[in-house]
């Protein structure tokens, strides 16, 4: 993939983040911060379908915009051509990791197996 | 020999008899001998227009010959005698003594370059990436009939690009880049504005390739924009400036 392309996804996600970020947080201050961390309020936030799928889209873009943003920096530390790869290939792993396994917390606690 | 009489006999413009004096500490290295620089100070008198580089020539003249430095035109036209003085980086003969209000003036070299000795670096590099970006007109009808004629700018064309033509290749944007201490294959902030001075260039056919050239991972996307490149420049060349109407292309801004 292009670089170009790449920095777009980065610049979108980081934008569509915040946007949706705040989203969030205005959700958290309808009941207090206090009332909105108990279990069942998180549960809650969980079942409701259109509130998980946001809780899943900022995970992707969080995810994504954040280990591009790794892979920048370590490429900038250190060059060499096996290096490079090595940092390209592992950022993605880690990416599609968490990512995997913050959706299956999300799918799990949705479908009520938590 | 008469040619090389008269260089050794040449004049700096300093009277030794002037009444005031500066400290001037260059960095000594070797790479060859030395495990690391040192400072060797010498007291160097000098008038109100009196540049570094005259400064330094005066040492090699009284003090001490065997100090290495690069220098040419002393008109800050061939971009030969870039140095950090007193820890920026400037053409040691576009700065004056005078304006930098101190009794100490420090000389290194070039940061980001590898040193050969003293204050001449390697410029192979800077070279290397203002090549790399194709810095010539690129067109299918590159040869001419005779009854044509030559390609027509208007003012505004020419007011695109014209201020990134000025750039010497002295060195001295790359030196304080952030990126290039780091990424040694950043394309640099020098060969990025070469590259939009031919993009802009309205009788350029290549923008294409040289786009592509620089969108890739040690390219134009490793900028942070710290802007030091632009603060630097000895002929008044943005180079952060082109370096961002770069981006706009590859982002679909500018067409």
């Amino acid at each position: 993939m292009r670089e170009s392309t790449i920095m777009k996804i980065h610049y979108g996600t980081a934008l569509a983040a915040v946007a949706l970020v705040a989203v969030h947080i205005l959700m958290r201050l309808t009941q207090g911060f206090a009332d909105s961390l108990e279990y069942e309020s998180v549960i809650a936030n969980y079942k409701f379908v259109p509130y998980a799928i946001m809780l899943e889209l900022i995970l992707i873009l969080l995810s994504v915009h954040g280990f591009n943003g790794l892979r920048v920096i370590l490429l900038e530390l250190k060059q060499g051509q096996i290096y490079e790869k090595a940092v390209s290939y592992g950022c993605l792993a880690a990416m599609i990791g968490l990512i995997a396994y913050g959706s299956r917390t999300i799918i799990m606690t949705n479908m009520g197996m938590v | 020999m008469a040619q090389v009489s008269s260089i050794a006999n040449e004049q700096t413009s300093t009277p030794v008899s002037s009444s005031k004096s500066v400290m001037l500490r260059i960095s000594r290295y070797n790479p060859e001998h030395d495990d690391s620089s040192k400072f060797m100070e010498f007291n160097v008198p000098y008038e109100k227009w009196t540049t570094v580089l005259e400064a330094i020539l005066e040492v090699k003249k009284h003090f001490d010959h065997s100090v290495a430095v690069r220098y040419s035109c002393r008109q800050a036209t061939c971009g030969s005698c870039g140095m950090m003085i007193n820890g920026k980086p400037r053409l040691a003969c576009f700065t004056k003594i005078s304006e930098l209000d101190s009794d100490v003036v420090t000389v290194e070299p070039m940061n980001n370059f590898p040193i050969i000795r003293d204050l001449a670096v390697k410029f192979e590099r800077l070279f290397d990436t203002h090549q790399k970006i194709k810095p010539y007109l690129i067109r299918d009808d590159t040869e001419l009939e005779t009854d044509e004629r030559e390609f027509l700018q208007s003012p505004k064309e020419l007011e695109q690009y014209i201020q990134f033509a000025n750039c010497i290749k002295c060195g001295l944007c790359n030196s304080a880049c952030p990126t290039m201490a780091t990424d040694s294959s950043f394309v640099g902030p020098q060969a990025l504005a070469q590259a939009y001075r031919y993009v802009a260039d309205s009788r350029d056919k290549g923008k294409d390739s040289r786009l592509k050239i620089i969108d890739e991972s040690h390219g134009i996307w490793r900028c942070h924009f710290a802007g030091s490149c632009s603060q630097v420049c000895p002929k008044g060349v943005d180079p952060a400036m082109g370096i961002q109407f770069l981006r706009g292309y590859l982002l679909g801004f500018r067409s």
